[in-house]
């Protein structure tokens, strides 16, 4: 990338914090919602971060996605682009599904039939290839986050953050956009970080598990999960495993009940 | 990740399945709402109903003799006398002439609001210093105007054109200011992860968000422009402009009242067809967007 770029055994890490820490307001007011922490995501990695409330993990995101500046450590994305899922789908309503799709593409300058095409390929991706004429208020949610996941997708980011991009949905739907995430991550090559506070849902899809404290947010353990893909989120490996993390995270929330 | 590639193929025909029935569940089937005519014709009855009652009352003041036939004529009568002055080119001369005044004021009060409008919300000292100017403006009676007018532009076009746009102007800035102020969080932070900035921004997201807002100022808007249009076409009366208010007023001086209604009840159809012509851009519009109540 630039001459910045360490030559260290990390060469592949796409992201890399090192003692990042995010303080908001001043003085007697300040809130400190990242402490020091420290991870890397490297390329074509599924990462999850997990904490409960308070943990600075959509801070973190947004530190990550450069909505925000970071009060103090490193923070390495090595000039990448990322793109940005939230849990609403946030799509524009005076487009149509293609429309949105075709957003990214327009603000990066790109022709009217290349857009089409582009667009038209990206909704085949996520299955909604008949519904490009559609305006969003006429899909379901989770068919919106499809659209949204697309749109994402049409940035060409190197870096995919997700801002528990499923928390609004019922668990039927879930289910089927974890298989629909796992496909496309995989068949797309992406690196994706996910936050997410859903135990089940972080080793479902991670290589890793970020856990983080609360309050201020600190890495206070980092799970690979080695159970074979594809995966299934009631698979005996990914509930033991789960139940080990929601033990950790119990004890971590129960500490601030002072 | 390395993924066994025995496991890999066989879910994913079954999972296609799996999502697209999942997607025919979830978006709902079409609903048959009856023909057009039956449409229709449910939304017209209460219309021409309200209409009948309003008329039947108006007989029973006149057969009262609450007034002299003369000063209160009757249905009939007003409406023989609308038929014979609307079937007269000069009457359509004079409508054209009044909606040629409308137009143009409500033109140049879209465009003034918009400027002013767009101005305010981007500039927050500006904001500060007539946010709250532009809304006292717009509770001011347009009427209050017109002797202001007619010193700056004597008896003539500018003067009702001058209310006219004042009248306006401040409604459509205030619609698109609103509009801009309550574009969604959400919407704004898509558009800063997509990285739109400057004219990009206004142009795929600010302006399109705030258009509903946008459009309700434009409808409020005329509707203040065409207020102190009549109020104008009373007072102001330019030599040789034969407009709706002049001859409202002609026929005021000949004591015919019932002329007088005629032209009540032209301005009356001209203002509600306008209304239906918003009200359907704005439908339209919501519809677009998923706004409607289904």
């Amino acid at each position: 990338m630039t001459l910045l770029e360490h030559t260290d055994v990390r060469t592949d890490a796409v992201v890399r914090l090192e003692n990042v820490s995010k303080q908001y307001g001043t003085g007697s007011n300040a809130l400190l919602a990242l402490d020091r922490v420290s991870l890397t995501v490297k390329q074509g990695e599924f990462v999850c971060l997990l904490g409960a409330s308070g943990c600075g993990k959509s801070t973190l995101l947004s530190l990550v996605a450069g909505l925000d500046k970071i009060s103090g450590g490193t923070l390495d994305i090595g000039g990448r682009h990322v793109s940005l899922m939230f849990q609403e789908a946030a799509l524009f309503p005076w487009l149509s599904v293609t429309g949105n799709v075709e957003l990214p593409l327009r603000l990066q300058g790109v022709g009217r039939a290349e857009r089409k095409k582009r667009a038209a390929e990206l909704l085949d991706v996520v299955r909604l290839g008949g519904f490009a004429d559609k305006r969003p208020h006429e899909l379901s949610g989770g068919m919106r986050q499809r659209v949204a996941l697309a749109r994402a997708l049409a940035q060409d980011a190197d870096i995919l953050l997700m801002d528990e991009p499923f928390g609004a949905l019922d668990a039927m739907t879930r289910d089927l956009l974890h298989d629909e995430l796992e496909r496309i991550w995989r068949e797309q090559e992406l690196t994706v970080l996910f936050v997410t506070h859903n135990v089940r849902e972080a080793v479902r899809l991670g290589d890793r598990v970020i856990l983080l404290s609360s309050r201020p947010g600190r890495v206070i353990e980092d799970y690979a999960v080695t159970s074979p893909r594809p995966r299934r989120i009631d698979s005996p490996e990914v509930s033991g495993q789960a139940a080990e993390i929601t033990d950790r995270l119990r004890a971590e929330v129960a500490r601030h009940a002072r | 990740m390395p993924v066994d590639a025995v496991q890999e193929d066989t879910p994913s025909v079954s999972q296609d399945n799996e999502v697209s029935g999942l997607d025919a569940l979830e978006t709902a089937p079409k609903t048959d709402r009856g023909s057009s005519g039956r449409r229709i014709w449910s939304s017209a009855w209460p219309k021409l109903m309200a209409v009948a009652i309003v008329l039947l009352a108006w007989q029973i003041v006149v057969w009262s003799k609450w007034k002299p036939d003369f000063v209160l004529p009757g249905p009939g009568t007003v409406f023989h006398d609308l038929g014979d002055v609307i079937t007269t080119g000069d009457f359509w001369d004079g409508v054209r002439l009044t909606l040629t005044r409308a137009a143009t004021g409500f033109l140049l009060a879209v465009v003034i609001g918009t400027v002013v409008g767009a101005a305010v919300s981007r500039f927050a000292p500006l904001r500060a210093a007539i946010g709250s100017l532009i809304t006292g403006l717009q509770t001011m009676p347009s009427i209050m105007w017109f002797p202001l007018a007619i010193l700056l532009f004597q008896l003539s076009e500018s003067a009702i054109l001058f209310v006219v746009v004042i009248g306006a102007a401040p409604s459509v800035a205030n619609g698109l200011i609103s509009g801009i102020d309550y574009v969604p969080r959400t919407w704004l932070r898509v558009g800063q992860v997509l990285g739109m900035k400057g004219f990009a921004k206004y142009r795929h997201l600010i302006l399109p968000a705030s258009l509903p807002s946008f459009i309700s100022g434009l409808k409020q808007g005329w509707a203040f422009s065409w207020r102190s249009l009549m109020a104008g076409e009373l007072l102001v009366i330019v030599p040789g402009a034969l407009s709706i208010g002049v001859r409202m007023q002609q026929a005021r001086d000949l004591s015919d009242s019932s002329l007088v209604i005629s032209y009540i009840i032209v301005v009356l159809v001209i203002g509600i067809l306008i209304d239906v012509l918003f009200n359907a851009a704005d439908n339209a519009l919501r519809k677009r967007w998923g706004l409607t109540g289904n």
